[in-house]
């Protein structure tokens, strides 16, 4: 921290509330360890100490799958495929070639990372249900693989030899210890992920995948990033229980049991939170164990009903899983106080502009920032765009104007890479970014906002426009800097706190704004900002554009009504059909019988020429 | 009998075989297919759903007697057939005492849309009723058993002098049912007026809902109708097939599958996905061990749905 004297205090501030939700982490995490070490001593019986030890074993895999699935919202069916190789890949180097499980639980992390890599990228080119069930199918297959290679029932050989040197003792303490440690290494990665960039990146996927693209986050690479971390916890999980069983058989470790086992820990315990699949694994596995050992004989099955029955009547009460449920409970006891601070009822979005002096036009012979020659795109028989030209100056708020159904939301979609084009050439920057993906176009210092708002609604305002910041710089506080930055660009800075989820059409569309902002692009399109809003705030709305124009963005916005455009545009575009119909000056547009007609019909463009 | 023709016998016996086994495949796909694409809901308790209804038909014939009324061959499909207003029946109480209170509206501002407790809400029931049914069943596998089972009808010669199919009685006509109910649904859901807003709905849910449907009603009728559908499947595999508590595992990744090659939220896809699996697992006996006919489904299943995302017969509405 060499430049701490100069971090403003806004700065500070941050990084005193970072260091303090460090402790807020750092507390329960010790006082768990302590309070388990210390049953791990008082326990005697040797049932309840394999218990002991299958309670962070679960847990482990549960972190894993919350990494990938509670995260990102992929959900998957198929994390038994990374457990099962773990548990193979340690067995069979134990086995066949005398390798130490020490080594092996570490190669078997590594077997179940690339595994995640093999399997997460051709099946992220599904999503939502058919991803889910589609991960079904990997461990699945490779249980019968397994079979039908003759590995049924493989068993660790005993090595009285050098019993320590290949992870075997007497006594069963120890196993607990490793359990622990490996749980809390895991945990420990979780909260790391969850309080940074990658955390928020996978948040932002699962919340609006568009949106996060367009934001300039890389959603496939920080999806396979996911799973080759979640694979990996996995694996090593899985080469670690194969030492406490001793045996392994395809059916305990690639069955659809184990896999149903990661999700039931997560969302259990609580979906999206690192101590989630903790809670779960806690609460849940006792449970099992406890009914097994005293029903399951006497009455087989009774364990398997109160178990099942306990899950659903615990997920009736707190459908996200206990953690969450008890911390609304905590939130709704301070609720009082809390409500009354945040979101005071004061009108946000209050920029103070002086009126237009700030800015001028751009000269006619300004350099030419973004170039499109000839764009076409078709969906089936529809021509959507077709052979669309303009160019877009340095500086300058060009207005792209047209009756619905023109096709300037698509004509944008093209632009920012949501969608590829047909034919045609994009030039930004005298560099083409033809074809290029969503998040790239945006490294590249093009932002966007929707025209159907895309807000993450259940991140604060200030972690929306933080997305956006990612793509500008690679230090996390630097992000928070440039969020703040952009929120008080837009008249936010006051708003930080709330859940995006509640705010007013006018605020999601500032908030939009700022997280387009928040990335430092060059080229801004804004999509009919002003739709939908009431004529004091698209004044607001006006002003604040011009402000970011007159800081040297070069605006391009998407409006179907003329009115307010003709007082902020420089430049217009009126596209028709997919064509352009007319470019020029607001006042030569507005006159071009062409323009009357596609906007009025006929015989209002004949009245016009009369 | 030449090489040639023992191989011609072979794959002849092993499409049959398929088509026997897709046919119900089909009409289990069907039944998960209309609560799958109504609701959006993955249920994982319709394994057992289906089991119970295993059981149901086996009590029917049984303890109930149509077994003995009825003689064995129609009383083991009648059997079949009731197991589908029972379960109905039931499906509708699971609906309306779990299953509504964590789908449909009142889940919309839950994270992910609630789909997070539907998972762990039905894998809880997967757990109640599979292990349910082993207080109540015991664990000895049963079957409806009639001389059906074991005796066989020959198809041919065809070609040749020697070369014919073998059809199992009880197989053979456990697919003629299941023919049956699948073209009768077919018919209700294209013909009637509840039959199309189930259509609808399932097509684009959420277009039904701004088109005047009652989701909750379509709700609770597709759980009731998909319960029943795999329920009467369940009946007719039991004809032929023992089975115990835990059958249902056996037969949800099937129906998955199935439904997801179809295409989510086309019902009939859902059969022509659950044939295409029977279909996979008996072909793939003639190339590979029997050991890997099961890889093999799931290999032919992440092709297809690596090349068409939507399924074989889905619609993609994907949109910026």
């Amino acid at each position: 921290m060499t430049h701490q004297s100069e971090t403003p205090p806004a700065e500070v501030a941050r990084g005193a509330s970072r260091r303090k939700s460090m402790r807020s982490w750092l507390l329960p995490l010790l006082g768990f360890t302590v309070v388990y070490l210390a049953l791990v001593a008082l326990v005697r019986n040797q049932y309840y100490q394999l218990m002991l030890t299958l309670v962070p074993v679960w847990a482990t895999l549960g972190i894993s799958w919350n990494i990938l699935s509670g995260y990102s919202g992929l959900v998957s069916f198929g994390h038994a495929a990374f457990f099962g190789l773990g548990a193979y890949t340690l067995t069979i180097l134990f086995v066949f070639f005398g390798i130490t499980p020490w080594v092996g639980v570490f190669a078997a992390g590594g077997v179940g990372a690339l595994a995640g890599l093999v399997i997460g990228y051709p099946t992220f080119r599904l999503r939502g249900h058919y991803f889910a069930l589609s991960m079904l199918a990997y461990p699945l297959a490779l249980l019968y693989v397994f079979e039908w290679l003759g590995l049924q029932e493989v068993s660790l050989p005993m090595r009285r030899d050098a019993p320590v040197a290949f992870m075997q003792f007497s006594d069963n303490r120890i196993y607990t210890l490793i359990a622990l440690c490996i749980m809390i290494a895991a945990l420990l990665a979780s909260l790391r992920i969850e309080r940074s960039r990658f955390g928020m990146s996978l948040l932002a996927i699962k919340q609006n995948e568009i949106a996060a693209e367009a934001a300039g986050i890389n959603t496939f690479t920080w999806k396979l990033r996911a799973i080759v971390v979640s694979g990996l916890i996995a694996g090593m999980i899985g080469g670690f229980y194969a030492v406490v069983l001793l045996v392994v058989t395809p059916q305990t470790v690639f069955g659809m049991l184990t896999s149903a086992q990661a999700l039931i820990m997560a969302l259990f315990g609580g979906v999206g939170s690192a101590w989630g699949p903790v809670v779960g694994a806690a609460v849940l596995i006792p449970l099992t164990e406890i009914l097994h050992a005293e029903l399951g004989d006497k009455i087989p099955g009774i364990q398997g009903v109160v178990l099942g029955a306990a899950i659903i009547m615990t997920i009736l009460y707190a459908p996200e899983g206990i953690l969450w449920r008890v911390r609304d409970l905590l939130r709704k006891r301070q609720a009082g106080v809390a409500d009354r601070q945040i979101g005071d009822g004061k009108a946000s979005g209050t920029v103070t502009v002086e009126p237009d002096a700030a800015r001028r036009a751009p000269p006619a012979d300004a350099p030419t920032l973004l170039d499109v020659q000839g764009l076409a795109k078709s969906f089936g028989g529809l021509k959507a765009v077709q052979d669309v030209s303009f160019s877009v100056r340095e500086g300058e708020i060009l207005g792209i104007i047209g009756p619905n159904g023109a096709g300037k939301t698509t004509l944008f979609n093209l632009l920012n890479g949501v969608i590829s084009p047909d034919t045609g050439r994009i030039t930004f920057q005298g560099e083409s970014i033809f074809g290029l993906s969503a998040n790239a176009i945006c490294s590249r210092g093009i932002g966007r906002t929707f025209q159907v708002v895309r807000p993450f609604p259940r991140l604060t305002v200030l972690e929306n426009v933080v997305i956006g910041a990612f793509v500008a710089t690679d230090n996390d506080d630097d992000a928070y800097a440039q969020a703040r930055k952009a929120l008080a660009r837009v008249g936010m800075e006051r708003d930080e706190g709330l859940l995006a989820g509640g705010l007013t059409t006018k605020q999601l569309r500032l908030l939009e704004l700022a997280r387009a902002l928040a990335g430092n692009p060059k080229l801004l399109l804004l999509d009919e900002t002003l739709a939908g809003l009431g004529s004091d705030a698209v004044e607001e709305m006006l002003a604040v554009i011009r402000n970011v124009a007159a800081e040297g963005a070069t605006v391009v916005i998407i409006e179907h009504t003329m009115h307010a455009m003709v007082r902020l545009a420089d430049r217009f575009v009126v596209l028709d059909h997919g064509t352009v119909l007319a470019e020029g000056a607001p006042e030569e547009v507005t006159r071009n019988p062409n323009v009357i007609e596609a906007y009025l019909g006929k015989k209002w463009s004949a009245h016009a020429r009369a | 009998m030449s090489d040639f023709l023992i191989n011609v016998e072979n794959v002849l016996q092993a499409l049959s075989a398929g088509i026997l086994l897709g046919g119900i495949y089909g009409l289990m796909c069907v039944g998960l297919g209309i609560i799958f694409g109504v609701m959006r809901v993955i249920n994982f308790a319709q394994g057992d759903l289906m089991m119970i209804g295993m059981y149901c038909a086996f009590y029917l014939f049984s303890a109930a007697g149509l077994g003995t009324v009825l003689g064995p061959e129609v009383g083991a499909i009648v059997a079949a057939l009731l197991t589908g207003p029972i379960m109905y029946a039931f499906g509708l109480v699971l609906h309306r005492f779990l299953i509504s209170r964590v789908t449909g509206v009142r889940v919309a501002s839950l994270e992910g849309e609630g789909h997070y407790a539907q998972l762990i809400l039905t894998l809880g029931m997967a757990l109640v009723l599979s292990n349910g049914g082993l207080l109540l069943f015991g664990s000895t596998p049963v079957s409806v058993r009639s001389s059906l089972s074991s005796s066989a009808w020959e198809l041919g010669p065809l070609v040749g002098d020697y070369v014919s199919i073998f059809v199992n009685k009880a197989r053979g006509i456990a697919l003629l049912v299941s023919l049956a109910v699948a073209a009768g649904l077919y018919v209700f859901i294209n013909r009637s007026r509840l039959g199309k807003s189930l259509k609808a709905a399932a097509d684009n849910p959420e277009a039904a809902i701004y088109m005047g449907i009652d989701v909750d009603k379509a709700h609770r009728m597709a759980f009731g109708i998909g319960t029943a559908i795999t329920a009467i499947a369940g009946g007719l595999v039991a004809t032929y097939y023992p089975f115990q508590p835990y059958v249902g595992l056996e037969f949800v990744i099937v129906m998955y599958a199935g439904v997801v090659l179809g295409g989510l939220g086309s019902i009939i896809g859902a059969f022509w996905g659950g044939m295409i699996i029977g279909l996979v697992q008996q072909l793939a006996t003639l190339v590979l061990p029997t050991q890997l006919q099961n890889t093999a489904v799931f290999v032919v299943f992440l092709l297809v749905v690596f090349l068409r995302p939507q399924g074989l017969f889905g619609v993609n509405v994907t949109r910026a």
